[in-house]
């Protein structure tokens, strides 16, 4: 296929990765992703409450996507790696976004237990997809460890807030020879194709359509709009031409 | 004897099952994850494995995440 | 540094464009693919590839422009001013195209610890800072301990030394270092692997793939500063120029604390008489001099007196960074007129002429960016 996004041996036609968390009802996260084209879905791990039956979410999600456990609740990268056995022994696939939060005030990443948890986890064959804080020299040593992509945050989790790390992103994009996915703090479809735009692999977003008055609605606002600025990273923005037509030549001199 | 289930301790049956302590919670085992001692127990070995005093049991499930 | 799948040597990275097709690239470039490649704010190798072309060479007043600017933005207009010190002319091995070859009829010369003293206060006097050293590959006449010995001598003098000496292991490389090293600059000379099996038909450095690696050794050694480079007249000169170009953003990816630059340098004339087997005008070396900033904007490029005052007076403004000055390729040449040297220079302006000179374009001459302690 012409523009898929590579990732573990995955060939994904949606670069729109859809987060499970805060939908007021599980029923309808199979027509969200319907709507939006979503091909992979993340989903955590969580102790049982045993006053509250709740049901099991990987039921709603649809046989085809690719089931993405994240390893939310974890503190440390001992506490991600063993989430993230226990999903895969649980027969969720070899996916896993790892994300390690010491933070419960701004629910900010830890990225040097990032790190070490994205070594162990790639040394095991499990393709990670690591939720970080965007920086430069983190996002190498996550390639080295074996990061099958990077996902920086756009602003803290479930904010609203868009794509306040802008410049660092960028940065991401530059330097990184690997997907960077713009994970976190996307609040309108327009910021997905920002990101999109910018060259960002894909989105992940969670809270901005599952808190949306229609989230089927807006699960497929933003499938749209992350197909629009993908197409017009592809289509070659136009780029803005910063210098003025020397008066003074500087290779005037060469004659042969 | 007393256990350690999702860190409360409870007080079980001497020799209880993984299988009866699931079911005895009314828990339905289809859709939840049972670990012994950090260590996962596969669904079809809860009514061999016995638990001992002390033992560490985490019942987990999927649930909705980004 | 963490261990991962992503630590492959540049050897393994190079082996990605083994049979690329160069030309079919070359002559399906378009006019577009060079526009978008000047507008972007980082080029990908196609880009880079892309400026190389052929067709780029209607572009290059463009492409100098931007080159300018980034150069200005990241360096500011400053030109660091260094000089060769020659310290032996013995070798082991059998470059076709050097002066210095084994089989080369010349009386052989090694600078003693009292002349590399004498030399450096020759050379201290025009006010330079940082020196570049460089010997033939002889481990039996210039083993590491008399390298070693001599940057003993030269810390003294100078606040930067560099080597530009055969290829060295990694515990070689940190032994240097630690005598007061803190610059490498190695040539590949050609990276197409079978022409330069061609080149190389006997020695030690027949091995490609040491050579090839051995910025990296120097860099996990903790050297300060790489220089890597294609001698240029040995085989096309733009895919040679590409593969230069990897090879710095390779090492600037992995080594982000070293400070990575690149030199053109073009076959001179020397003894021995090797005719250059590809003719690389000036035209020709602007456009890679651009190309390559475009690429890599923020590593330095370096400029020797193998070119002609004229030509270097030009490339102030088009991205050079590091120019050297009253330079002499013979050993012992400062001290008086011994032997031949590895080849000929071409500017022969003293340090002083070339500081006028940097001054008159309205760039600042720098002796000294770095002082090791």
């Amino acid at each position: 296929m012409a523009d898929a996004l590579k990732i573990g041996g995955r060939d994904l036609t949606s670069r729109l990765f859809l987060g499970t968390g805060k939908f007021s009802a599980n029923r309808l996260i199979p027509e969200v992703v319907k709507a939006s084209g979503a091909q992979v879905v993340t989903v955590a791990l969580r102790r049982v409450d045993t006053d509250y039956q709740e049901e099991n979410i990987a039921a709603y999600v649809p046989a085809g996507c690719i089931l993405m456990p994240n390893t939310s609740g974890a503190r440390t990268a001992e506490e991600a790696v063993r989430i993230a056995r226990l999903a895969r022994a649980a027969g969720c696939g070899d996916w896993v976004k790892i994300e390690v939060i010491r933070d419960n005030r701004y629910l900010l990443p830890d990225n040097y237990e990032t790190i070490k948890a994205t070594e162990i986890l790639a040394a095991e064959g499990f393709v990670v997809l690591p939720y970080m804080s965007p920086d430069l020299s983190v996002a190498k040593r996550l390639a080295e460890a074996g990061a099958a992509a990077v996902m920086p945050l756009g602003s803290p989790i479930g904010s609203n807030r868009g794509l306040r790390t802008r410049e660092l992103i960028r940065i991401l994009i530059e330097e990184i020879p690997l997907p960077i996915i713009v994970d976190a703090g996307i609040g309108r479809p327009s910021e997905a194709a920002e990101a999109m735009e910018m060259g960002a692999a894909a989105v992940l977003v969670n809270t901005a359509i599952a808190t949306a008055g229609d989230p089927v609605a807006m699960g497929r606002a933003f499938g749209l709009a992350v197909e629009a600025g993908r197409a017009a990273y592809l289509a070659g923005m136009p780029g803005t031409v910063d210098y003025a037509r020397a008066s003074s030549p500087l290779t005037g001199f060469l004659r042969d | 004897m007393k256990i350690i289930i999702n860190g409360k301790e409870e007080a079980v049956a001497e020799n209880a099952t993984l299988e009866e302590i699931v079911a005895s919670r009314g828990l339905n085992p289809g859709g939840i994850i049972v670990e012994l001692n950090y260590a996962l127990v596969k669904r079809e070995s809860w009514p061999d494995t016995i638990l001992r005093e002390n033992d560490r049991v985490e019942i987990l499930r999927f649930v909705g995440g980004g | 540094m963490i261990k991962g799948t992503g630590n492959v040597s540049f050897y393994e990275e190079r082996l990605k464009y083994a049979g690329f097709d160069f030309e079919g690239f070359f002559r399906r470039v378009t006019d577009a693919d060079i526009e978008r490649a000047l507008a972007r704010d980082r080029l990908a190798p196609q880009d880079y590839l892309a400026l190389l072309s052929p067709r780029a060479e209607g572009f290059l007043e463009e492409m100098a422009q931007r080159a300018h600017r980034l150069t200005v933005q990241h360096f500011g207009r400053v030109i660091l001013l260094y000089t060769p010190m020659y310290l032996s002319d013995h070798c082991v091995n059998q470059c076709l195209y050097c002066g210095f070859r084994a089989q080369n009829r010349l009386e052989r010369k090694k600078l003693t610890p009292a002349q590399v003293e004498e030399e450096a206060r020759v050379i201290a006097a025009t006010g330079l800072k940082h020196v570049l050293i460089l010997t033939g590959e002889s481990r039996r006449e210039s083993p590491v301990s008399y390298i070693r010995e001599c940057v003993e001598v030269l810390r003294k003098h100078f606040t930067s030394i560099s080597i530009e000496i055969y290829p060295l292991e990694l515990e070689e490389y940190r032994e240097l270092i630690s005598a007061g090293v803190d610059g490498l600059t190695i040539y590949q000379e050609v990276y197409d692997e079978e022409v330069y099996a061609a080149l190389h038909p006997a020695g030690p450095k027949r091995n490609y793939r040491f050579r090839l690696e051995a910025p990296e050794r120097a860099c996990r050694a903790g050297i300060r500063t790489v220089n890597v480079g294609a001698l240029l007249g040995l085989h096309h000169w733009r895919s040679e120029a590409f593969f230069t170009g990897l090879h710095a953003g390779y090492l600037q990816d992995k080594f982000p604390e070293v400070e990575v630059s690149m030199s053109p340098p073009r076959m001179r004339p020397q003894m021995g008489g090797f005719q250059p087997r590809v003719k690389v005008g000036d035209r020709n070396l602007v456009q890679y001099m651009l190309a390559f900033r475009l690429f890599m904007p923020r590593a330095g490029i370096t400029i020797s007196t193998r070119e002609r005052a004229e030509l270097r007076d030009h490339l102030v403004r088009l991205g050079a960074t590091r120019m050297s000055a009253g330079s002499c390729t013979a050993v012992g040449g400062r001290l008086e007129h011994w032997s031949a040297g590895q080849f000929e220079i071409s500017d022969e302006r003293s340090v002083a002429e070339m500081a006028r000179m940097i001054y008159s374009q309205g760039y600042q001459p720098v002796f000294k960016d770095w002082h090791t302690v």
